[in-house]
């Protein structure tokens, strides 16, 4: 997970041109993982293929 | 001559009202503590003198002065909040170099209009992203019971200077917390209204699907005045800012307890709270005879909520982390770099669970007229303390002071916090209501103060 991390964290900031100082990396991954972790507790609920989004755009 | 430097809003409006002392002496009052004591407390980055002596004697002059609700009433503002002539530095190196604001934000004109002075600008962590009112650039707002401690952020400096007396009333924003976590650890009232309630016109934001602006105060109904001054609609700036009729509530006030269900949340809400957080809780459940309550999937919700601030924060300050990295506070600058790099198919997912989980909780009022539960799981950490330990285990205090209240902002729910003077250092609770019942709220908080369950220590400084 770690490693596959790091690579994502590298391909992620050439992609999106985001400066990425080495020194800055086990921090960004660090808060990434959190953020990751939390999203996990999202995702893990299951709801159904019909629950809309929060925000609904009106024309 | 009388000395107003601990007076509240209502206190001072209706003395200056009533000729019994100017606008000019309260401000030059108020100018002399903020010169004694903000070199301890760091709580404004600005002060609006001249501004603030102008105003106060045009109010002095003004035939209409009794008719003010808050004539004369110094205030200051957390400085993401334009004032005219001041670039809005939101906290940050790299706003510095941003044009002077070129009016004030709506909720200042308001406030101003209703006979308000304001004084200055407050000190806030780095673009909000901030629970500890700790800032790499101006110095961290300190505690004003302790200034050793942090005031909690990120309107760190709003919980200072209304808890320290430099002023009677501030302006903060709330995206996870941000009123609630400062109110709790300086020991004073705040307001986080019902998203859309009141304009966030020209104000610097964070989060734009969870930002809130509201007020702090040392007692409810300052709260409750300020509040009602700041109400309706505005068809500027703010494409969240409700079109809903003023709905005053400091009428209401009095009304008291009866005919209101209350309920304690359990369960998520007493997960991590250290001991003081508990007792204030029981304090306050106990004087409202509460029932209890359960907000499902609470934990999913702040989880949530961490993801959509994270990329949201990312993206509006996408271009300022490619070409200014350097300028930012690291430890912002690495959860936004972080929040960047989020798949959108997650952000989505956290708006599907948004949706269903308000309509779960928004169910509970059904049974119930408010809901309560901590501010905050600890009182004021120590400044640069960097871990905490909640229910024997170790977490960063940064992002986990706002346990408890990210789960409530999440869907715009209305809160007031309340102080519990507890000894040696203050805690918070919070009164939660159903949307656009911010009276329900300060109606159970005024109670709760008229029982003198809770109320604003005043700290022991030494100037």
């Amino acid at each position: 997970m770690n490693d596959k991390l790091e690579v994502f964290i590298d391909a992620a900031a050439a992609a999106l041109d985001l400066p990425l100082d080495p020194a800055w990396k086990p921090a960004v991954k660090a808060n990434l993982a959190v953020t990751l972790g939390h999203a996990a507790t999202v995702t893990e609920f299951a709801l159904p293929d019909e629950a809309e989004p929060a925000p609904i755009y009106k024309a | 001559m009388s000395d107003y430097t601990w007076a509240n809003a209502a206190e001072i409006a209706a003395a200056v009202a009533a000729g019994k002392v100017s606008a000019a002496e309260v401000t030059a009052q108020m100018l002399a503590v903020i010169g004694a004591r903000n070199p301890t407390l760091n709580a404004f980055t600005a002060v609006t003198a001249d501004r603030a002596r102008a105003k106060a004697k045009a109010i002095d002059a003004s035939p209409d002065k009794s008719k003010l609700p808050l004539a004369g009433v110094p205030f200051a503002v957390k400085n993401l909040i334009d004032i005219e002539g001041l670039p809005t530095v939101a906290g940050s190196k790299i706003n510095r170099a941003r044009k002077a604001a070129a009016r004030d934000a709506v909720l200042i004109e308001r406030l101003e209009a209703a006979g308000a002075v304001l004084i200055g600008a407050l000190n806030m962590g780095e673009y909000a992203y901030d629970f500890t009112g700790e800032n790499v650039h101006d110095g961290p707002s300190r505690n004003p019971h302790d200034p050793t401690r942090m005031t909690g952020g990120s309107s760190g400096g709003s919980g200072s200077a209304v808890g320290g007396g430099m002023v009677p009333l501030a302006l903060g924003s709330d995206t996870n917390g941000s009123i609630r976590v400062p109110s709790s650890l300086c020991g004073i009232f705040g307001l986080k209204p019902t998203y859309g309630r009141l304009t966030r016109a020209r104000s610097f934001p964070f989060v734009a699907s969870l930002d809130h602006l509201g007020p702090f105060a040392r007692s409810v109904r300052d709260l409750a005045l300020s509040y009602d001054a700041m109400q309706g609609f505005d068809a500027g700036e703010d494409a969240a800012c409700v079109d809903r009729p003023v709905e005053s509530t400091t009428p209401f006030l009095e009304q008291g307890l009866s005919g209101l269900k209350v309920a304690v949340a359990g369960g998520y809400f007493r997960q991590g709270a250290s001991p003081e957080a508990l007792s204030a809780l029981d304090i306050v459940a106990k004087a409202l005879n509460a029932g209890s309550v359960e907000i499902p999937q609470a934990h999913r919700a702040r989880a949530a909520a961490y993801v959509i601030t994270a990329t949201e924060g990312a993206a509006l300050h996408l271009e300022r982390l490619r070409h200014q990295a350097n300028d930012f506070d690291p430890a912002v600058r690495d959860r936004l770099l972080a929040g960047a790099m989020i798949p959108s198919t997650l952000v989505v997912k956290a708006q599907n669970f948004r949706r269903w989980y308000r309509e779960q909780v928004l169910a509970l009022f059904k049974d119930c007229d408010a809901i309560i539960a901590p501010a905050t799981p600890v009182t004021a950490p120590k400044l640069g303390q960097v871990n905490f330990t909640l229910d024997g285990v170790e977490l960063p205090v940064r992002p986990n002071m706002g346990l408890y209240t990210q789960p409530i902002s999440f869907i715009g729910l209305p809160v007031v916090a309340v102080p519990l003077p507890l000894k040696p250092l203050p805690i918070g609770v919070q009164i939660i209501a159903a949307p656009w019942r911010e009276d329900v709220a300060l109606r159970v908080a005024y109670a709760l103060e008229k029982m003198g369950a809770v109320a604003a220590p005043r700290p022991e400084l030494k100037t």
